[in-house]
């Protein structure tokens, strides 16, 4: 039983100085003041977070709360029934898996690289439905809102996909028996039984895919083009161009706050709802 | 006589496996009929053929004298109470017991709930998710859900096993007195003979695929058509290859003249409660059991004695 405690120390160790540790430094750096070629100077201040409210900034939380929301739901849309598919397959099971994770496989860079070139005006879609003589000039398909919807969804989609299937996987299968012998059609039995029971698995993906949603920076950069400025891109851009890394710092802690309070608020009344 | 159910020449075979080898059966209005086996001899795929969560190979599921091969569970007015109950988690024992009847737009909700819980004798807990209640709550709720819905049979897959032994024997009685009451057609399927035997009208003996012996529990028990079906319904003493009930089997300390007998000597006699059973190694090799009342203290370890029964209490198989 003693030793059992030590069993978390390489992790507690590791949290300790990778993760506590910067976001100390993110937190302090926050309280600070910019300096004239990047980097913080003294003295202490609040001035970033004043800033914070500026109806400018407000409208990029709200479009990156916004946009998060819509990618959990569309991932949720095609995960569910993708993961009720697999689960309810009586072979192959581990084959469908591997193909849901397939996209690991490779870098995440690479892969929204890819939606570029099959996405911009010149692209292989673009291409092909002009060749075919569908459209005379290019659909506007890359640099905008819908794109980095599609980036999102496309990224996240394994992390729903995967907690319902395993709480698919668990479920009885005699309690969708017994509901049809009660007299449940398919669809009755889909929403009175199989997707109550799977709200477990619905709530861990829908908050595995909201969080890295809220916070994406890559696949707002590269599909949205500049034009799509989320949170994190916002943040990207105060440490880099813009020099200021106690706004920068700032706005990390404000989205961290942000991610905690909504999931929080979330769990919560799912609970409410299980109990 | 008024079949509700009959199976002909039922067949269910898997990829490798044959679980159902032709079954048929009648099983009369309003009686409780067991299917008794051992595990894996296809009683449960045979239920499962009838409530239609199974399409069977070849053969027919006649409901009412009406063929339902191709109707799906939700079109079929029979009910399962499953082994493991298979309640929904979600869902209080009440909205359990209400389920069916929503799904099929019943009216009177109310009032049949209200009369199934008294049944069932569940009053009072209603408002309980089935993780808050008891193993035998929760079978209650089980029987309550179906039978609220007043179907043409009642399918119970082994209902029993999940109950610790005590409350089995008090829910046979239970089951037995609840299906006397409601008029309901109940098909039980059990490994358990004494379960089939204590509570069935009629019971129909399964091994590997195939219907054994049907009978009321008084036919079966007393003359079993096969070695098997001897075996399985209780103990048997085999002697020199005719078998005799331990009950029927007689311990003497002299051979009698007007029954048959058969040498022995005491191996060991245990103490069971209720009486004694002596163990005895007859003189051909084979051992064979006897009762005798607990305060019988005659028989000791070593002590030559015989094997004695009635002709009538024979019974031998090809």
């Amino acid at each position: 039983m003693n030793l059992r405690r030590w069993f978390l120390f390489p992790s507690w160790l590791w949290m300790a100085a990778l993760f506590a540790t910067p976001l100390a430094i993110v937190l302090a750096y926050s309280f600070l003041t910019r300096g004239v070629y990047g980097g913080i100077e003294q003295p202490w201040t609040v001035e970033s977070y004043q800033r914070l409210f500026d109806p400018l900034y407000l409208s990029i939380y709200l479009r990156s709360i916004v946009m998060a929301i819509a990618s959990t739901g569309f991932c949720l849309v095609l995960g569910f029934p993708a993961a009720l598919f697999i689960a309810s397959s009586p072979q192959h099971k581990n084959l469908y898996l591997q193909l849901v994770m397939l996209p690991f496989w490779t870098s995440f860079l690479v892969r929204t690289y890819a939606w570029l070139f099959l996405l911009r005006d010149t692209g292989l879609i673009n291409s092909a439905l002009q060749a075919m003589g569908i459209i005379e000039n290019p659909l506007p398909m890359l640099y905008n809102d819908g794109a980095v919807l599609l980036g999102l969804v496309y990224g996240y989609l394994p992390f729903m996909v995967l907690p319902i299937y395993a709480t698919l996987e668990r479920m009885d299968p005699s309690l969708a028996d017994a509901a049809a012998d009660l007299g449940a059609r398919p669809l009755a039995t889909l929403f009175r039984v199989t997707i109550p029971l799977c709200k477990p698995g619905i709530i861990a993906g829908s908050v595995l895919v909201f969080i890295p949603s809220l916070g994406a920076y890559l696949t707002p950069d590269l599909l949205g083009g500049g034009r799509t400025v989320l949170i994190g891109n916002l943040v990207q851009n105060q440490f880099t161009t813009a020099r200021d890394w106690p706004f920068g710092s700032a706005v990390s802690i404000i989205l961290m706050g942000l991610v905690t309070v909504l999931v929080w608020a979330f769990l919560r009344r799912e609970s409410e709802n299980l109990a | 006589m008024n079949f509700i159910l009959e199976l002909r020449d039922l067949v269910k075979h898997y990829p490798g496996h044959r679980a159902v080898e032709g079954v048929s059966l009648s099983i009369p209005q309003g009686s409780f009929y067991s299917l008794l086996g051992p595990s894996g001899c296809g009683k449960t795929t045979t239920l499962r053929l009838i409530a239609g969560f199974e399409d069977p190979t070849s053969g027919d599921v006649l409901l009412n004298g009406e063929i339902v091969n191709h109707r799906k569970p939700y079109e079929r007015n029979v009910s399962t109470v499953f082994q493991s109950y298979a309640l929904f988690p979600h869902l209080t024992a009440r909205q359990n017991i209400e389920f069916g009847l929503r799904r099929q737009g019943l009216s009177d909700v109310d009032r049949r709930v209200r009369e199934v819980l008294e049944l069932v004798r569940l009053t009072g807990k209603e408002s309980r998710h089935p993780a808050r209640l008891s193993g035998g709550e929760r079978q209650r709720v089980a029987l309550a859900r179906s039978l609220v819905l007043r179907p043409e049979v009642l399918l119970l897959d082994e209902p029993m096993a999940a109950l610790d032994p005590k409350l089995r024997k008090q829910m046979r009685l239970e089951l037995k007195a609840m299906q006397r009451r409601v008029g309901i057609t109940f098909l039980l399927v059990t490994h358990d003979q004494e379960e089939a035997l204590s509570m069935s009208d009629q019971l129909a003996i399964m091994n590997a695929g195939r219907i054994e012996q049907v009978g009321s529990p008084k036919e079966v028990y007393l003359h079993p058509r096969s070695r098997f079906a001897a075996d399985f319904l209780g103990a048997v003493n085999w002697i020199a290859g005719i078998g005799i009930r331990p009950e029927a089997t007689r311990i003497t300390h002299a051979a009698e003249g007007e029954v048959r007998s058969y040498p022995g000597v005491v191996e060991n006699s245990t103490f069971l409660g209720d009486r004694i059973q002596v163990l005895v190694h007859l003189a051909n090799g084979e051992q064979a059991v006897a009762q005798v009342s607990r305060n019988s203290s005659v028989f000791q370890p070593g002590d030559a004695v015989y094997l004695c029964w009635n002709a009538a209490d024979e019974m031998r198989f090809a």
